[in-house]
């Protein structure tokens, strides 16, 4: 399988990666140099195997339903690149 | 006195406890090393105010019989486990500028049993290459000089572009470099398809990736959850043990973290492994193998008989979808990790027209070529229409891949010898510019492991035909990273330690 330019865009845009168009030609090369080394697994016969969901067997475990981590607010955001009154800030999103 | 940064992790400790040497005096001479070979790039940040700290802690718990197992050695760390308050960037530019307000669980047993940190290592982004060429803060440099070239040659390209020096490998490479050429006694790093391995067999030293669930994840920086690990490189198989065994254990906060009690790794160093039963799997033997790996395969083998190992013939059919599955599952859980990189909570923030603009723009300048392509192939194999096709089908190989492993130890295998890497250590610049598979077939060897979540330990085994190091795999059972030890040890002591590099930058 090898994917089009406008696939490429799409592909950006679902990774919240912004692309210029004098990129895509060049990343769409890369992307399907990608995708044709993984396409030889579709000889593969995989009939009944089933998708693996934890590589080790290991019983889920269980915790309190209890606050853990109260660093505070100050902490929380203190490596964010802005922030207001112990709140994250983000560009305006509802008019 | 000599030069104590020539000491093994366990040499100083034994010195240390012995008081001949104090932790103080054996942090500075690192400190001053590490001064000196800045060139190499090993080091991303150094911490020499921190580490005189704890070395000087270290001194007073000696003096009052209160010592832990790690006591006053200094050691470096991959710049993917949180330090608090201290620089932790994965070597992304994406993370700029972020100080954690925790403590990695792995760092924080290392400062249990009395570690000395120096610093922060460099890597590939994101724990994303195979060369450490990715890193936002530049290639790193490996300490053995390349074929033919001398220490004046190499410290002017070491002070230029670094062009034509050797790759320490990757995503360790600091760590690895800083190993080899004696800037730590030992190091933290990281495998997700090979990047502890990799770097130690490209610069002679000892590294290995224990079983999935043997150290806790919690506060490294993820890349693929079902697939990282966290592990030691260090100069001998010893000393991996001695970091291991504090490394390790069990974490509430990692659900796939074992409780199970760590074992005394360094007991099994020396052990013998007369009748053990050494696999050579014939899928290893790939196409256009290079004869000097094939002898350095065909070494280790009679190095093991000679110790009374049993070596016997497997077959691990499935080997060959490994590296093509990796380049599914390990994409498609990084474009998952990797999405919480949005200009909000932590780092760079590119701003934009609105909200989406300003995620688009953050994460087109954070991140760089090779971890965009890598989430956006994991956006693809995870989008509608896809799921099934890729994710799903390489989920299913993974299934055949371990089932391959399992059916060999079935047979009473206790471990299995490969050849650590297709080849020895290349140059700075030479691989990977126009077509990115052909940076990932380093991990040929190695990516098997991850998948099936073995343990695996690289280990030097010789030199190539132009004296540079080669490395020798062997993976185990779940869970029995001692055999691995006991047999590494062997192969160490028969193959006779490698001669690092004298310092030339």
């Amino acid at each position: 399988m090898s994917v089009d330019q406008a696939t490429v865009r799409r592909i950006a845009h679902l990774a919240r990666i912004a692309v210029s168009e004098e990129e895509v030609p060049h990343l769409q090369q890369e992307l399907n140099a990608i995708l044709s080394f993984i396409e030889e697994l579709s000889a593969v016969d995989v009939e009944g195997v089933e998708p693996m969901t934890s590589v080790v067997p290991m019983k889920m475990v269980w915790r309190k339903d209890a606050v853990t981590d109260h660093a505070g607010a100050d902490v929380v955001v203190a490596n964010a690149p802005d922030s207001e009154d112990g709140f994250f800030t983000v560009p305006k999103v509802v008019e | 006195m000599t030069d104590v940064t020539r000491l093994t992790l366990a040499q100083a400790r034994d010195a240390l406890q012995a008081k001949t040497l104090s932790a103080v005096e054996l942090t500075q001479a690192h400190l001053d090393a590490m001064a000196k070979a800045r060139g190499l790039n090993a080091y991303v940040l150094e911490t020499p105010d921190q580490a005189l700290a704890m070395a000087a802690v270290s001194d007073a718990r000696i003096a009052s019989g209160t010592a832990g197992p790690l006591e006053g050695l200094p050691l470096g760390v991959k710049d993917l486990y949180a330090t608090k308050g201290v620089h932790t960037q994965a070597c992304s530019h994406i993370l700029d500028g972020f100080k954690p307000d925790y403590e990695s669980t792995v760092t924080s047993h290392l400062w249990r049993d009395g570690a000395v940190m120096l610093g922060k290592l460099n890597m590939d982004e994101f724990a994303m290459g195979s060369s450490n060429e990715t890193s936002f803060f530049g290639p790193v440099a490996s300490p053995w000089l390349p074929p033919h070239r001398d220490g004046a040659w190499a410290r002017e390209a070491l002070a230029g572009d670094k062009k034509g020096l050797l790759v320490p490998g990757g995503s360790s490479g600091g760590s690895a470099s800083a190993v080899a050429a004696h800037l730590c006694l030992g190091a933290t790093a990281s495998d997700t398809g090979g990047s502890i391995r990799q770097p130690a067999a490209f610069t002679g030293t000892v590294g290995i990736k224990p079983t999935y669930g043997r150290c806790s994840r919690w506060g490294m920086v993820a890349f693929a959850s079902s697939l990282d690990q966290a592990g030691p490189i260090a100069r001998t198989v010893r000393d991996c043990a001695i970091m291991l065994r504090s490394m390790a254990g069990h974490d509430a906060k990692d659900a796939t973290c074992i409780d199970a009690p760590v074992p005394d790794y360094e007991a099994s160093i020396g052990r013998s492994i007369k009748g053990k039963k050494i696999g050579i799997p014939k899928e290893y033997r790939i196409e256009g193998m290079p004869a000097e790996i094939e002898k350095l395969w065909a070494d280790g083998v009679a190095f093991l008989k000679a110790a009374g190992a049993e070596i016997v013939d497997i077959s691990l059919p499935h080997t060959k979808t490994a590296l093509p599955a990796y380049y599914i599952v390990a994409p498609a859980e990084a474009s998952s990790n990797l999405a919480r990189y949005d200009g909000v909570r932590y780092g760079l923030r590119v701003p934009g027209k609105d909200i989406s603009a300003m995620y688009e723009n953050t994460r087109r300048a954070g991140f760089g070529p090779e971890v965009r392509r890598r989430i956006m192939i994991g956006a693809y194999v995870l989008s509608a229409g896809y799921y099934d096709a890729y994710y799903v089908r390489a989920q299913k190989i993974r299934t055949l891949i371990k089932q391959d492993f399992e059916k060999a130890y079935a047979q009473g295998v206790d471990a299995i010898l490969t050849p650590a890497t297709p080849s020895a250590a290349f140059g700075i610049g030479e691989k990977g510019s126009t077509d990115p598979v052909e940076m990932y077939l380093n991990d040929v060897f190695t990516v098997t492991v991850n998948m099936a979540g073995l343990p695996g330990i690289a280990v030097p085994a010789g030199l190539s035909a132009d004296g540079l190091p080669l490395g020798l795999q062997l993976i185990g059972r779940p869970f029995d990273e001692e055999t691995l030890f006991s047999v590494a040890s062997v192969i160490e002591e028969s193959a006779g330690r490698v001669a690092l590099p004298q310092p030339w930058w």
